[in-house]
């Protein structure tokens, strides 16, 4: 079914004229307006913009958190009107539930959703192969409160991949990490990606232009908000597999990276 | 010297292990303590005219009670010890009743916002109200002083496990319930690994007060209800003029209450996770 899909063309995810108001005590807030957007199957889209653009609004909204007030998503050609297992969600505070080790935490997302298809040993060996592929194995009896930080994203992108999703949505994903263990996630979610791969469609919100490049295929950039925008989307055409290092040097990066730093920077400006 | 001493413990048992030197330092605290204590009895020995009993006397009375705590005698002589399983007995029964009908009444606030406006405001008005006030609608209905107590010890246990398990059913976190959401955990994982957990520790906060209320209002229920049970063997050494037998009472009260006090702590630690 899904390359039937994708032969016909039909993107992953086409967001139509999405719009989202919030009620608050203040009267009606709309927070993000006119938002279109196509997103291909297997493509890497990061959305970047100032706090309180929209950004994760729009996270939200894919990954059926928030209904929105106006507009339609489809997934696949399907209208998305809840939270669903073809979306693995990564939150920017882990989410994990402490009460439940690291294995149990990925095993009860994966026998939730994947309980009917796979035998009880098949899940097992999934769980302890999406474990292993983290690093996590030797970990697997620890309970959240017991690891770092960068090891519950660990857990969460491992819980995020292991449920077989078609779209995985990551909601700054490492904005509470440090620069040396946000590096190294970063490297691990594309080894994942590409170990699958690529399969998923990911979309990820972010705060960090270098990161932004580094990951995606295609860079959305918001507008300040509020009733904010997509201000203009930038592809990314650099070669996979990326070297980090090298990055730097190439031209298109800096390329890249002016008109990103010209957009929010400059943008930040000349709003204040 | 001075820089000697800096160097050196100050405890007196300089040499033992420091695990040692905390426990003997505590100890220590605790006799001082006592001391401090039996001296401010001493004070009200005086100021009564020594009609008051002595620690001596009372420590007497003390071993008295508990070499033969069991005897039976008739209903109106029986030992502490049957004294105090009477009492239990009807606490327990009050409070599991209790917390039978506040767990569930109490899940069903937190989780409902139109039932916990419904039921905030009753139990604003009742629970302020003395448990014992609710012991003539006991007799009334019940027809025994028996019954009485233990509904007057149901009425105190509701309050605290009511408002304890409304408070945790109704504030699991968003982002738990986004995960049960995203990976479509059914009603029954729910229940079982997010909203359970969460909710288990304050249910035991609550059931931990209730039961200290509990036993407290189990002393004044008895008063006015007789027959065995510790508070009718505090109100009956009153009648008799044995002051002993009421201080050590009031010492075995709060040693039980320590007790039942500790049980519902190692439990509350025992499901209590780190966030």
């Amino acid at each position: 079914m899904p390359s039937e899909v994708a032969a016909r063309g039909i993107p992953s995810l086409q967001i139509s004229n999405v719009e989202m108001a919030f009620n608050a005590d203040t009267g009606r807030f709309l927070a993000i307006r006119d938002i279109d957007l196509n997103i291909e199957r297997g493509e890497f889209v990061t959305f970047i913009g100032h706090s309180g653009c929209g950004k994760s609004t729009l996270l939200n909204i894919l990954a059926g958190l928030y209904l929105p007030t106006g507009g339609t998503v489809l997934l696949d050609g399907m209208n998305v009107e809840g939270p669903g297992p073809d979306r693995g969600v990564v939150f920017q505070n882990y989410s994990l539930l402490p009460w439940l080790t690291v294995y149990d935490n990925v095993w009860e997302a994966v026998d939730s959703v994947l309980g009917e298809k796979m035998l009880r040993t098949e899940i097992q060996a999934h769980v302890e192969g999406m474990l292993r592929a983290v690093g996590l194995w030797e970990h697997r009896q620890k309970y959240p409160p017991q690891i770092s930080g960068g090891m519950k994203q660990r857990v969460a992108i491992a819980r995020a991949f292991a449920v077989e999703p078609k779209v995985l949505l990551l909601d700054e994903p490492f904005g509470a990490l440090d620069a040396l263990t946000r590096s190294s996630l970063q490297d691990e979610l594309l080894n994942l990606w590409t170990h699958n791969r690529r399969v998923e469609t990911v979309v990820m919100v972010t705060h960090d232009i270098d990161e932004a490049i580094y990951l995606s295929d295609r860079i959305v950039v918001f507008g300040n908000g509020p009733a904010a925008t997509i201000q203009e989307v930038i592809p990314v055409t650099m070669a996979r597999p990326r070297d980090k290092r090298r990055l730097a040097y190439s031209p298109e990066y800096a390329d890249i990276k002016e008109r990103l730093m010209a957009l929010l920077v400059g943008g930040a400006h000349a709003a204040a | 010297m001075t820089e000697l001493r800096t160097t050196l413990p100050v405890v007196p048992a300089a040499g033992l292990p420091r695990w040692a030197q905390g426990a003997l330092r505590g100890a220590l605290m605790t006799v001082g303590t006592v001391c401090v204590l039996l001296l401010a009895w001493g004070a009200v020995w005086l100021a009564a005219g020594r009609e008051f009993p002595t620690p001596l006397s009372t420590a007497r009375t003390l071993a008295e009670l508990l070499r033969n705590p069991f005897y039976n005698s008739g209903p109106n002589d029986k030992g502490i010890g049957l004294q105090l399983m009477g009492s239990l007995l009807r606490v327990f029964s009050g409070f599991l009743m209790g917390s039978a009908v506040a767990i569930p009444i109490g899940a069903l606030m937190g989780a409902s916002k139109l039932w916990n406006r419904t039921i905030y405001p009753l139990v604003q008005v009742l629970r302020p109200v003395s448990p014992l006030a609710w012991f003539p609608l006991g007799l009334a209905t019940l027809k025994s002083a028996e019954n009485a107590t233990i509904f007057a010890i149901f009425i105190t246990s509701l309050w605290p496990t009511l408002i304890n398990t409304a408070f945790g059913v109704g504030s699991v976190p968003k982002e738990f319930h986004q995960v049960a959401q995203v990976f479509q955990f059914s009603r029954g994982r729910y229940f079982r690994k997010v909203l359970l957990p969460y909710s288990l520790p304050h249910i035991i906060t609550g059931l931990r007060l209730s039961m200290g209320v509990a036993w407290m209002v189990i002393v004044a229920a008895e008063m006015l209800s007789g027959g065995a049970g510790i508070g009718f063997f505090v109100w009956d050494s009153w009648n008799a003029l044995n002051l002993d037998r009421v201080i050590s009472a009031i010492l075995i009260i709060g040693a039980v209450g320590l007790v039942l006090d500790r049980g519902f702590e190692f439990l509350s630690r025992r499901f209590t996770h780190a966030q």
